[in-house]
């Protein structure tokens, strides 16, 4: 029972709100020997696994640290080159740490404001007419859930496929919007939503539905 | 009027005090302006912004649909009057095209405790409700025309409001909607 997040798109297709929620750290610790047996790569400002994968380092992990000392993009804190480290034997053996690549905020504003289409999209390759638009969006690890309001936002949520009730809990993120967002004087219609009051009801409701599931909000 | 936690359990609010709040605005904004007309203006300008923050509480409160028909329109009306001021105002007097239609208020808790004076009998006192209207259904994609053809205020027998539907916003509907 995890929901990993939440997230809310404006009207206009910027993505106004998000919240992490319970997003499992996986970060692996483990010492090499020379020569690596691991074949890493630089792609995307990240020195990342593209083969070898075992005892919990998969492809697609990203190198967090070196020894100890983080890693910033391929380069260790005091300025030496992660991949370069790794070809001289004489650095052997050497302590690496591996982890999930975290999403940076630009990344989400990015991916949010490519659903709006996708979602658009669904909607006109119905074969019906006045069809919605994706309303849940399945894959093997997560589903995610699409609410769009009358008024054209868009509440969404990220959960395990196990999680039932999403539907519910997205008309309670809705209402907790009208309350805490809108009715904060302070806060602009279509502008990003930072609202402490808002964010701690949300975190609530979240915490409520996963210890004690939909039917007690 | 917010909510304790989540549930749908509308925290009651005196009306007196909401009454009171609203005239204490009213008769700032005619100390600030000194010309009715524009006193007019500004409560309809807030009722605006008012409304287009409003309608998402209403349509999260009741989970309405869309409206395909301005018939639905004025019941949804009617009852977001309901819910946040507590009266069920009457829908009368539709046109024959069925484009425009008369809110009754027999009573009206804007105007509780209120008298106009002399000097402001151009005054549209409750002209915020015009705006809040105006606003919520832009949001939800109508454009819509509202004023006050009778007011308690001015002797009249009833308070009424006249709804006129100008057009559908089609380029503001969202996608997946229509």
């Amino acid at each position: 029972m995890v929901i990993y997040g939440v997230y809310i798109v404006s009207k206009s297709g910027g993505l106004i709100f998000n919240h992490d929620h319970n997003v499992p750290k996986i970060e692996v610790e483990k010492s090499f020997n020379f020569p690596l047996d691991i074949k890493l790569n630089y792609e995307n400002k990240k020195v990342v696994v593209v083969f070898g994968q075992r005892d919990g380092i998969n492809v697609g992990h990203v190198l967090t640290a070196v020894n100890g000392i983080a890693v910033t993009g391929r380069e260790l804190e005091d300025g030496r080159d992660a991949l370069e480290m790794l070809e001289q034997p004489e650095n052997f053996p050497i302590t690496l740490k591996f982890g999930r690549a975290k999403m940076t905020t630009n990344e989400k504003i990015f991916l949010a404001s490519m659903f709006y289409p996708l979602f658009a999209i669904a909607s006109q390759l119905s074969p019906e007419p006045r069809s919605s638009g994706i309303e849940v969006l399945e894959a093997d690890t997560f589903r995610l859930y699409c609410f769009q309001t009358l008024t054209g936002i868009k509440f969404m949520i990220v959960a395990e496929p196990s999680q039932p009730g999403m539907e519910i809990l997205l008309k309670r993120v809705y209402d907790l919007y009208a309350d805490y967002a809108l009715k904060n004087p302070f806060y602009a219609l279509e502008m990003p939503i930072r609202c402490e009051l808002f964010e701690t009801n949300l975190q609530t409701l979240l915490e409520t539905v996963e210890k004690s599931g939909i039917s007690n909000v | 009027m917010s909510r304790t936690g989540t549930k749908l359990d509308a925290k009651k609010v005196n009306s007196e005090l909401f009454t009171l709040t609203y005239g204490a605005l009213v008769a700032q904004l005619i100390k600030d302006y000194e010309n009715v007309e524009d006193v007019n203006k500004q409560l309809e300008r807030m009722g605006y912004n008012i409304g287009i923050r409003l309608i998402e509480d209403f349509l999260a409160r009741t989970g309405s649909g869309r409206c395909y028909d301005f018939r639905d329109t004025a019941e949804k009306i009617q009852s977001g009057f309901k819910i946040f001021l507590g009266i069920t105002p009457s829908i009368t007097n539709w046109s024959p095209a069925g484009d425009e239609f008369s809110l009754c208020f027999e009573t009206n808790p804007l105007t509780e405790f209120v008298e106009l004076p002399d000097n402001c009998s151009n005054l549209k006192y409750c002209n915020i409700l015009t705006g809040v209207l105006r606003g919520a259904c832009e949001m939800v994609q109508m454009e819509i025309a509202c004023w006050f053809v009778q007011d308690q205020l001015k002797n009249d027998n009833v308070t009424e409001l006249r709804v006129k539907f100008i057009k559908r916003l089609e380029d503001a509907i969202p996608a997946g909607e229509d």
